[in-house]
């Protein structure tokens, strides 16, 4: 049930935006993905949801690359939730996330109500996309995920346009899908979410892994000032920690 | 059947017997027997309203799909350098008819239309070869890159069909090939039909065959591919898809435009919006389109039966335009 990245290089425009880089991920819990602008989190996490070819080294799922399998099997495996994408028809919401069932080429009616259910989201049902909130909208498309029922949910920085009440709600049930045992992978910009709500932290730095372990080691403050180039303490208890930056 | 399917499905079925009762002459349903009457229908309004069912449901198919591919309300199927290409072929047999057995010279244009569009298919995908790759990049750059190859199909074929009218070997072939260009049905025949019909069915199954893929692009390249789709399988299904619709049509009735852009408009509204649930209503309702555009330039009271090429342009033009201002308020 492990992702994980073997020496693995990822080329984009001729310029290398991942270097080197070996992790494994673990299923169970929630793996944040941190780093400055330009480090390559969302190339790493193109290349570990199969969607980027790696240009040195490779991606295995349980062991076996992910070139391996078929597109369908891939997809059936790794849900990926591209950050705020841009939707083209104004689809009703059930219709969005029950694209999600596509790699099964099922109905998948009880995956699509378990993923509205999980996510509150039945009293929306017929509501076109284009009239939905920003924090409904986050939550619609991480339901789309959810329908597919994927062994692994990668999701690029799904917090990004959210406040903090919409944040948490998405963060918890992240942690719920964690908790029933699938692996999540989130990019995240926000390095307080990722030190109180992650796992396990991947640190990148210009491409290459900088840091990885529990949150309060690989976010220690030497390496945010080393990594981002800012003096920075962390206040208050674990699990409510706050980051205050100086100058 | 969904709901949009049935709409157009009872719509045709109304207009289809319409559309053999008018023309120059009018029949009225108690004039049925042997006779004129009969010829008229068996051999000119029949396979005339055959053909404009064939082509409109081929346009319509191939509209609903390229806007689903292009993820753009405003793309036709036109923007695929496909019809250009099927005319330039078809213009070509103009200057080497003359040169033909007779045998051979019937079946010129719509074998030469056919090899246009063709080539345009062969050209998009050696361009589309190289950039349809399966990386994230590739989808996203592949999409622009393609359109842009099919524009300059389309310049090129323009370009080379100006030069084939401006060359012209005497003034009636001038005056066939310009008339031929604005798509027309008139006098067009059961051999036609047994042209197109096929060519076209294929084309619309081919279609069907892209449209979950077309539905997973709503989300966006990178989450259509993590849903499973290949960006080469589907685009091969669109090329060919679009080179058996618009090809078949364009060489057996000329270029006729707008229908492409125009139809999936007028079927979104009764569906879910999803690509896949508009391909086959969209089928309906540009068979429909195309079959009430011809029956009305066939009675309209001038010398000279207006061109449905040029009608259906006077239709769909301001259409267009009136979606850029749709699309500007925000609400397409």
């Amino acid at each position: 049930m492990t992702l994980a990245a073997e020496n693995l290089s990822v080329t984009r425009g001729g310029r290398v935006v991942v270097e080197n880089l070996t992790a494994a991920l673990a299923p169970g819990r929630i793996t944040a993905i941190v780093g400055p602008n330009g480090a390559g989190k969302s190339s790493l996490l193109l290349a570990l949801a199969g969607l980027l070819e790696p240009s040195g080294g490779g991606v295995s799922l349980d062991g076996s690359p992910l070139t391996a399998l078929t597109p369908r099997a891939r997809g059936q495996a790794i849900g990926y939730l591209p950050q705020s994408p841009d939707i083209a028809w104004d689809v009703s919401m059930e219709s969005l996330v029950a694209l999600g069932r596509l790699p099964w080429r099922d109905r998948g009616t009880p995956a699509i109500e378990a993923a509205l259910a999980a996510l509150d989201l039945e009293a929306l049902r017929t509501r076109p996309v284009s009239r939905l909130s920003g924090g409904e909208r986050a939550r619609v498309l991480l339901a789309r995920v959810l329908a597919g029922e994927p062994r692994w949910i990668l999701a690029d920085e799904p917090l990004a346009a959210l406040d903090l009440a919409h944040q948490l709600g998405l963060i918890a049930h992240l942690k719920a899908c964690a908790a029933a045992g699938q692996g999540v992978v989130v990019v995240l910009h926000d390095l307080a979410l990722a030190m109180n709500h992650a796992d396990h932290v991947l640190v990148l730095h210009d491409g290459r892994l900088a840091a990885e372990g529990p949150p309060a080691h690989a976010l220690a403050e030497e390496r945010i000032a080393r990594v981002w180039g800012i003096s920075a303490n962390w206040l208050g208890e674990p699990g409510r920690r706050g980051l205050v930056t100086h100058g | 059947m969904t709901r949009a399917s049935l709409v157009f499905a009872a719509l045709l079925a109304v207009l289809f017997p319409l559309s053999l009762l008018a023309g120059r002459v009018w029949i009225a349903p108690a004039d049925f027997g042997p006779g004129n009457t009969l010829l008229i229908l068996a051999e000119l309004r029949l396979p005339r309203a055959v053909l404009a069912v064939v082509i409109g449901a081929g346009l319509g198919a191939g509209g609903a799909a390229m806007q689903g591919y292009l993820r753009n309300p405003l793309a036709d199927p036109g923007l695929f350098g496909i019809a250009p290409m099927a005319a330039l072929g078809a213009v070509g047999s103009f200057w080497l008819a003359p040169l033909l057995p007779p045998a051979f010279a019937t079946w010129s244009l719509p074998v030469m239309a056919l090899g246009g569009a063709a080539l345009g298919m062969a050209g998009l995908a050696l361009i589309a070869g190289r950039t349809a790759s399966d990386g994230a990049e590739g989808a996203g750059g592949g999409i622009a890159l393609f359109t842009l190859a099919g524009l300059m199909l389309a310049s090129l074929a323009g370009a080379l069909t100006a030069l084939a009218i401006t060359l012209a070997p005497n003034p009636f072939a001038l005056s066939e090939i310009v008339m031929w260009l604005n798509g027309a049905l008139t006098d067009r025949s059961w051999r036609e039909v047994w042209i197109a019909a096929p060519l076209t069915l294929a084309g619309i199954g081919v279609l069907a065959l892209a449209a979950r893929s077309l539905d997973a692009l709503t989300l966006g390249e990178a989450a259509a591919r993590s849903l499973g789709v290949e960006p080469r399988r589907l685009l091969a299904l669109l090329v060919i898809g679009i080179g058996l619709t618009v090809g078949a049509g364009v060489a057996v009735a000329g270029i006729i435009g707008f229908v492409g852009l125009v139809v999936p408009h007028l079927v979104r509204p009764l569906t879910d919006r999803l690509p896949s649930s508009l391909i086959l209503p969209s089928a309906l309702a540009g068979a429909c389109l195309v079959l009430a555009a011809d029956s009305i330039v066939r009675v309209l009271p001038l010398v000279t039966e207006l061109r449905l090429g040029i009608a259906l342009s006077l239709i769909g033009a301001p259409f267009f335009g009136w979606l850029l201002l749709m699309m500007r308020r925000g609400r397409l």
